[in-house]
């Protein structure tokens, strides 16, 4: 299934792989491993004249093994998971660049702070869904939403987060390489929900700078 | 109780009713089943075809659907689905199989006519009360396939109903169609709870002399437990969903923000129920498998009691873990952890009875007989199912599958895979004892492989494409570039996905040309021992000639020392006195 996974250009997305990895792993065994039990199973007990079934109710010291078994497994799996989840939801790094996303049926508006760094000034600057960033810094995203909940998911950043209209929801990623990715909304918003779509432009940092320059000249 | 529910049963027994107290108004519960399972079926024919104009748009996006050019404007434009339709269709789909072919089926119709014969009685505790709770399913369905029919058109929000994209008809532009979404369900929920208590109330009081609690069949405990959890769980959705109507219709505001509401209380709300309810739809499932597989490997169940335990343990934590639906939705992260961890403990007792349903199999002497086969792929693929699960239960990797096309996989392996596989066992082995008559083994078969084969065609593909990051519920996946290596699968899933509904026109004939047509049935075709085999085929009115008291477990085959290989719970005599 793995090839299937977009390039990964985010900082943390290596860790969510590599959680995602391990557990297709760990249920692939378990997959191939209650399968072939089966099918053999299936083939070795097929009623046969003269054989009788066995007659058991059960095996305490089998059943206490095979819930013990999967308890210390997913225990563990939520162990790791909660230091990856730390990383990436429970606070957001020495921010670099700040950026303001409002959906709306059936857009991005990405709002730009502009110079001063300040949000709701003069020098705003609002683009439809095109969101710039520098690469190798840390963005981050502060989302709201303008009428019903859309969900900023950007497959190649892994990062997804649901924008709830009413309250702003931060998010954060640092990407690793430039170029422009797609950036699509991952919750129905109605009859416009395909096909409402943005693009990450990740710029290297003199492009950004020459962005910057173009975008709020002196 | 005993005594005036047999003398409840004799009244009856000897003067015939009419064709509209037999048929239409019936207090037996057997009729009410079948009611029920029929009634199911049909709904299950609108589900599946709404699903499979889905699949066509996603395979060829924007193309007229083939056989479709009557379909009259809005809905369609000569045969090409527009957007707004699009969602009524994959909204409406998922709507009628929860809850009105799944449920239905699984606990309107096989509870109803499993509960008062496996457990020894002569009817529901409440028939009266059981008769009005087919009829106002019946109009909850007439309810909800109706909004397709009012100006707007049907609910197009999501069978999540997400507010406040449900809560104001101007972000859907549907308008009485929604009223009615939130209509249906809140009669359906008072035709469940009167369904729910009915149950609870005859397992709890009107099992036969000797059938203790431990001495239940499984498929009996898992109907006990999920009546329980339909009785809790949708009163709280009712209420949820009259504040839905409230800020529709009455100007209140639970739900919109720019009034005060709050969006994620609704999530909060609806996965209460939500989750739950997903237990709601596999236990009898689960319960359905455990007694067939029993039967046809001629072994007592492996950990009886480890069974019935996982199962009262799921019933618990069930109501534990509603928050793993939202880790995206702006929830506090660290509420994200407990949910996590809850939700990695509730598939323990998953796990354990896997590995129960596969020490049933070790040893055993194994038919393959249909109801066999579909117990046997229930397993299989609830096994996909459950560890697909433990994907979403990873928080972080659920912030890149959540809401894609993996979800969609998850959902189908576990409600088709798992529930629906149990739904046809169920059928084809209590069909003798429903209709008098055998379903024919060679069609049986033939449907089998066929849904086995093109169910995973269908629904395999969709953890690849959603490991893409296709998301769920987009109309037109040829609008994204990263989406176009991916088409491809769109292709072979609707493919699939055509496969698949042929093949249930084998079951539909199958199943109506037995019921009339059918090799007769013999009272015990199976050999098994519980208690509906010992009534007479089809059973009367009342049930049982007389009321069998219970001597044993119900999965005592294979007894060393017997001559048959099979030890109903009914014959007397020592026997093996306790279930372990």
């Amino acid at each position: 299934m793995l090839p299937w996974l977009p390039e990964n250009i985010s900082t943390y997305g290596g860790d969510i792989d590599y959680l995602f990895k391990l557990i297709f792993v760990i249920t692939t065994i378990v997959f191939f491993a209650v399968q072939i039990a089966l099918v053999v199973f299936l083939f070795k007990y097929r009623a046969q004249p003269g054989r009788k079934a066995t007659y058991t109710h059960g095996n305490n010291v089998l059943e206490i093994g095979w819930t013990i078994a999967p308890s210390i497994i997913l225990v563990f799996l939520a162990v790791m998971s909660r230091a990856t989840w730390d990383e990436i939801r429970a606070e957001i790094p020495p921010v670099d660049v700040t950026v303001r996303v409002n959906a709306k049926q059936f857009n991005w508006d990405i709002i730009y702070p502009g110079p001063d760094g300040m949000f709701e000034t003069e020098d705003d600057l609002t683009i439809e869904n095109e969101l710039n960033v520098p690469v190798d810094k840390v963005v981050k995203l502060e989302l709201t939403s303008k009428d019903v909940i859309h969900s900023f998911f950007i497959p190649v950043m892994r990062f997804k987060q649901d924008m709830m209209p009413g309250r702003q929801i931060d998010g954060w990623f640092k990407a690793t390489k430039t170029g422009e990715f797609e950036i699509p909304c991952a919750e129905l918003c109605g009859f416009g929900h395909s096909g409402m779509l943005g693009y990450l432009k990740v710029h290297s940092a003199q492009d950004y700078a020459a962005w910057v320059a173009k975008r709020w000249p002196q | 109780m005993s005594e005036a529910a047999a003398a409840h049963g004799h009244e009856h027994e000897h003067h015939e009713g009419g064709f509209v107290s037999t048929y239409l108004f019936s207090m037996d519960h057997k009729m009410i089943g079948k009611q029920f399972l029929l009634l199911s079926l049909f709904m299950m024919i609108i589900g599946g075809v709404l699903a499979l104009m889905v699949r066509w748009q996603l395979a060829y996006p924007e193309e007229p659907v083939p056989g479709m050019a009557w379909v009259p404007e809005p809905y369609l434009y000569e045969g090409i689905i527009p957007p707004e339709t699009y969602n009524m269709l994959f909204t409406m789909h998922a709507t009628i199989m929860i809850f009105f072919v799944v449920i239905p089926i699984l606990v309107g119709a096989f509870g109803n006519f499993l509960i008062p014969l496996m457990i020894g009685t002569r009817d529901m505790a409440f028939p009266v009360l059981n008769m009005l709770s087919f009829w106002i399913a019946a109009l909850a369905g007439v309810i909800m396939v109706s909004s397709f029919f009012v100006e707007g058109g049907a609910s197009a929000g999501g069978w999540t109903a997400y507010a406040p994209l449900s809560a104001a008809e101007v972000y859907t532009g549907v308008g009485l169609g929604q009223d009615l979404w939130i209509i249906s369900l809140v009669v359906l929920g008072i035709s469940s709870m009167m369904g729910s208590i009915n149950y609870i109330t005859t397992i709890i009081n009107m099992r036969a002399p000797g059938m203790t609690m431990f001495r239940m069949p499984l498929v009996i405990w898992s109907l006990f437990i999920t009546a329980i959890l339909l009785l809790l769980a949708l009163p709280e959705l009712t209420a949820a969903m009259a504040m839905l109507l409230f800020d529709r219709r009455f100007g209140t505001s639970f739900f919109l923000p720019e009034t005060g509401g709050e969006p994620i209380l609704w999530q909060h709300l609806f996965w209460f129920f939500g989750h739950p309810e997903v237990y709601i739809l596999i236990l009898p499932g689960m319960g359905v498998a455990s007694e067939i597989l029993a039967v046809f490997s001629r072994k007592p169940i492996f950990g009886y009691r480890a069974m019935a335990m996982a199962m009262i343990a799921i019933a618990f934590l069930g109501w534990v873990v509603w928050g793993h639906h939202m880790f995206q939705s702006g929830m506090n992260p660290t509420m994200g952890m407990a949910f996590m961890t809850t939700t990695m403990v509730i598939a323990v007792p998953s796990a354990i009875k896997t590995f129960n349903w596969l020490g049933t199999l070790w040893g055993g002497s194994i038919t393959f007989q249909t109801p066999m086969l579909h117990a046997l792929a229930f397993v299989s693929m609830f096994v996909i199912g459950g560890l697909s699960g433990i994907f979403m239960a990873a928080t972080p990797v659920d912030i890149f599958i959540h809401d894609t096309y993996f979800i969609v996989g998850h959902i189908h392996y576990v409600v088709f895979g798992g529930s629906v596989f149990a739904i046809f066992g169920a059928v084809s082995y209590w069909f003798p004892k429903m209709y008098g008559r055998m379903m024919n083994e060679t069609l049986g078969k033939i449907h089998f492989f066929g849904t086995l084969i093109f169910f995973n065609i269908t629904f395999f593909p969709m953890h690849i494409i959603g490991v893409g990051g296709h998301m769920r519920r987009i109309y037109n996946p040829l609008q994204y570039e990263f989406l176009e290596p991916l088409q491809h699968w769109n292709e072979i899933m609707t493919i699939g996905a055509i496969g698949l509904g042929l093949f249930q026109i084998v079951f539909a004939v199958n199943f109506f040309y037995s019921m009339f047509a059918g090799e007769k049935a013999p009272q015990n075709p199976w050999n098994a021992n519980t208690l509906e085999w010992e009534a007479p085929t089809p059973p009367p009115h009342g049930n049982f000639v007389e009321i069998p008291t219970v001597y044993r477990g119900p999965y005592e085959y294979s007894v060393p020392g017997e001559k048959e290989d099979w030890l109903p719970q009914a014959q007397p005599g020592a026997g093996v006195a306790a279930a372990h």
